[in-house]
């Protein structure tokens, strides 16, 4: 007992604690490894989730469990899986590129990376060896690091702060709409039927119209089928060029046989309305007339 | 051991999320390792927070949370705004911001 409260004097943290601290440290440095090497974005992601969820465990451990639960619902539960839809829609498919566009670069970035840790490890230890902490705040206390005490702070000494946060909320909330919705008057946007009747009327289109549909018979119910015009004659402009359309021909060939046979009755009965005017009907020149 | 280790693997992280960000080509992974920076200075927040025996450093790094939150928003629609003019969401498709 006396050797605890003497380990808590010189600023060790409990057994537990250093236990936890040991696995979930290695496992926050592995997802932060992984996260960097992975080549597959995917896979970067849930590395980085790996990372997250410890660091979450970590602020729990440390007598901060609203942020802990925080962590994990708000970074691992919405802004990660965020990141997965965005990289389902856009950056899964194109890996990265073994090709180094800057020569050197990732050298460098090495040696930077290692030089800066270095830097970073040596003032932390350096400043805060002979640092004793304070002793740890009980969570469940009203004034501790539970949702409580956190609470007491945000609504008094950090208010101001507070309100900017749910203004920028807001704002972040309206830049997401507006860099995510189409601009509609882009070129390239689709017309609305308002618009391309306007265009039609002031000329921009050759007809002004919308093409015929095809015709359907009580025989035929294909779009092949072309649409007939009043007397009778086939519609060409309701004809797909795509499609291969035997009725149509059928049609066309139909109407000018009709149209022929028709030519041919005319000529018959006016050759015999003249051999039967020449022969008795003198007194009716009207008729002629009018033909 | 003593909480300055925490400081110690939070110093690591955000090494790695600054090496991330300077060799990865992805701008959805560039974006992620800039998450992991915010989140090691979160830890950094914490652990002094926990020093102390005050909660402020806690307020901000929960202050951090909501502002990290937020430029997600903004910048994952602005690399998905980007992705749908350049069809790639690599960094280095995106020399020219005019168009």
């Amino acid at each position: 007992m006396s050797s605890m409260v003497l380990a808590q004097a010189a600023g060790e943290v409990s057994t537990g604690e250093a236990v936890t601290f040991w696995i979930l440290g290695p496992a926050a440095l592995a997802g932060g490894l992984g996260m960097i090497f992975s080549r597959s974005a995917v896979h970067s992601a849930l590395w980085l989730v790996l990372s997250m969820l410890s660091l979450g465990v970590l602020y729990m451990v440390q007598s901060a469990p609203f942020l802990g639960f925080t962590q994990i619902i708000v970074y691992t539960g919405a802004v990660m899986m965020l990141f997965l839809f965005v990289l389902m829609m856009a950056g899964r498919e194109n890996a990265d590129s073994v090709v180094e566009v800057l020569r050197g670069q990732r050298v460098l970035a090495a040696l930077f990376g290692i030089g800066f840790a270095g830097l970073l490890v040596a003032g932390v230890t350096r400043a805060l060896t002979n640092v004793t902490p304070a002793p740890q705040l009980d969570p469940n206390s009203p004034t501790g690091g539970g949702a409580g005490g956190l609470g007491r702070l945000i609504f008094t000494d950090y208010l101001f702060g507070f309100e900017l946060t749910a203004i920028l909320l807001i704002v972040a909330a309206l830049a997401g709409i507006v860099l995510a919705t189409r601009d509609r008057r882009n070129e390239g946007a689709k017309k609305t039927q308002k618009e391309l009747v306007e265009a039609r009327f002031r000329g921009e289109y050759k007809r002004k119209t919308p093409f015929p549909g095809p015709g359907v018979f009580a025989t035929s119910n294909s779009v092949a089928t072309p649409a007939l015009l009043p007397d009778g004659r086939v519609a060409p402009e309701s004809l797909s060029d795509l499609i291969e359309s035997t009725t149509a021909a059928q049609l066309i060939a139909k109407h000018e046989r009709l149209a022929v046979a028709a030519e041919d009755a005319k000529r018959a009965e006016q050759a015999k309305a003249l051999v039967s005017g020449s022969s008795g009907r003198e007194g009716s020149p009207g008729e002629e007339e009018a033909k | 051991m003593t909480p300055t280790y925490y400081l110690l693997l939070s110093a690591l992280l955000f090494t790695i999320g600054v090496v991330g960000v300077l060799v990865r080509r992805n701008a959805i992974v560039v974006f992620m390792c800039i998450e992991l920076m915010l989140n090691a200075v979160n830890l950094t927040l914490v652990t002094f927070a926990r020093i102390n025996g005050e909660l402020d450093g806690q307020v901000m790094a929960f202050f951090v949370m909501v502002v990290a939150a937020a430029e997600v928003v903004v910048g994952l629609a602005i690399i998905m705004a980007i992705f749908k003019s350049r069809r790639s969401a690599s960094v280095d498709d995106t020399n020219l911001l005019k168009y």
